[in-house]
């Protein structure tokens, strides 16, 4: 069998000859941005766990010049899940006696007294799945009710809304809405005076759907470079290379770097679902607070699978942040894992006290296993 | 959950597809993606695609900056 187009694209976007040619390039780009901008420090800020991952795992923030600073943005969809929803789905399960599915991601951040993890072992009926064809089939599987805990940005919500949309949900099912939305929460760290920022790398997976043109207000409104990219290194280091160029030109606009994947006005099919089936609503980030406009619920057409509805649940009083966790600071790019007094000390993979260090796209949990922070090893000079 | 996974589409039923992703075979949607064939390369998300790559564009994209780069090799900006 011959080589797999993914392993031949794999190969080209992970070649360590053009790494170091755009490392070349950026080093130049930086020196040039230190002469004339006097620029002390230049902050770069991604939206994706994945592309956190990519970045920790390659250890890009070591083959970087020290001047540019790889901030983590709110990228992980399940770590900013308010701990009232998990809250919900806990009390669904313990209570209600409804299976409740949950994507793997999920089933171990712990709400305000428990995890859904901790639920199951407390006897509530807990799975986890894969995606939504897994929770549309173990529901067919169910006597009783089942309910799909729907957390996910742009990604996950369309597969959810193409269901919906085409009548395929069984009786017995219904969804639990936590879904939000990554271009508003950007909006927001972009109006906020203490996160000063010099270019994004917009989320790829996100833009296939959402499309490049999503982002071109970063550019437009907000005079920041942007680039949307892939998830191999070659991506985040073309991503950076790109940023820099547009800073020294001082000419801010968008670049889709992606463009294998992703198209301007992304996946219009998905989109319409999506709206079809949800409506735009205020929500509320876990430890930072309400962001207009930046969650999705069911429309009222779709009351009788509204989790919410069903089984009327009000949760008055939840806790997003447990006392000394800072992952609210670390999803806004404020602060880095390591700022946090409880990294890798109260706070572990194997015991996490914050949401950051429980999923594989938290910036705590990459950090943790990969190590995020600069070391003195580097292959800039060599 | 939030991982993008790329692989090939082998076989079409209804509204699913079989995705090879380097030997792992696994059933998929295809709501979101309808116009999928065999052979087509594809990024699955949570079991759903989300969109088809091409291998065409990622390769011309990469082979324009090497010839950049190396033709920038060495030159101050």
């Amino acid at each position: 069998m011959g080589e797999s187009p993914v392993s031949r694209i794999i190969k080209a976007y992970r070649d360590p000859a053009i790494a170091k040619l755009i490392c070349n390039r950026i080093t130049e780009l930086v020196k040039t941005l230190v002469k004339k901008e006097k620029k002390e420090i230049i902050k770069i800020m991604h939206v994706c766990g994945t592309h956190e991952h990519t970045i920790t795992y390659y250890g890009i923030r070591d083959v970087l010049p020290e001047t540019i600073k790889l901030i983590a943005g709110p990228g992980c969809p399940v770590c900013i899940v308010p701990a009232r929803e998990i809250d919900e789905a806990v009390k669904i399960a313990l209570e209600h006696d409804a299976l409740v599915l949950s994507y793997g991601d999920m089933y171990r951040v712990p709400g305000s007294k428990m995890s859904l993890a901790n639920a199951r072992s407390m006897g509530g009926n807990v799975q986890v799945v894969y995606g939504f064809r897994d929770a549309v089939e173990k529901s067919r599987k169910t006597k009783g009710k089942a309910v799909f805990f729907a957390v996910g940005f742009e990604t996950t919500q369309p597969t959810i809304a193409s269901y919906v949309a085409l009548n395929k949900i069984p009786p017995n099912m219904s969804i639990l809405v936590s879904h939000r939305l990554t271009v508003p929460a950007v909006k927001y760290i972009l109006k906020q005076p203490d996160i000063p920022l010099d270019g994004i790398i917009a989320p790829g997976h996100v833009s296939t759907i959402t499309g490049a043109g999503a982002w071109s207000f970063i550019a437009e409104d907000c005079g920041l470079p942007v680039v949307v990219t892939g998830f191999e290194p070659i991506d985040v280091l073309l991503a950076v290379m790109d940023l820099l160029e547009m800073l020294v030109k001082g000419k801010p606009k968008i670049v889709n770097e992606y463009s294998r994947a992703v198209s301007w006005n992304g996946n219009v099919r998905a989109k319409e679902y999506i709206l079809k089936v949800f409506k735009v609503v205020d929500a509320d980030w876990r430890g930072i607070g309400v962001l207009p406009e930046s969650g999705l619920a069911l429309r009222e057409t779709y009351s009788s699978i509204d989790a919410r509805k069903i089984f009327n649940i009000r949760i008055d009083r939840w806790i997003d942040v447990k006392p000394g966790c800072r992952c609210p600071d670390i999803i806004l790019g404020r602060a880095e894992p390591t700022d946090c007094p409880m990294f890798l000390r109260a706070c572990t993979p194997e015991k996490p006290l914050g949401a950051c260090m429980v999923s594989s796209e938290g910036t705590c949990a990459i950090w943790a296993k990969y190590g995020g922070y600069r070391r003195n090893v580097s292959i800039r000079d060599q | 959950m939030c991982l993008g996974v790329p692989g090939v589409v082998i076989e079409i039923e209804e509204n699913t597809a079989v995705v090879d992703f380097d030997g792992i075979r696994l059933r998929v949607d295809t709501f979101l993606v309808p116009d999928v064939r065999p052979g087509d390369f594809v990024i699955v998300h949570a079991g759903s695609i989300i969109a088809k790559l091409s291998e065409e564009e990622a390769m011309e994209v990469i082979s324009a900056w090497r010839e950049l780069l190396a033709a920038l090799g060495g030159e101050s900006v």
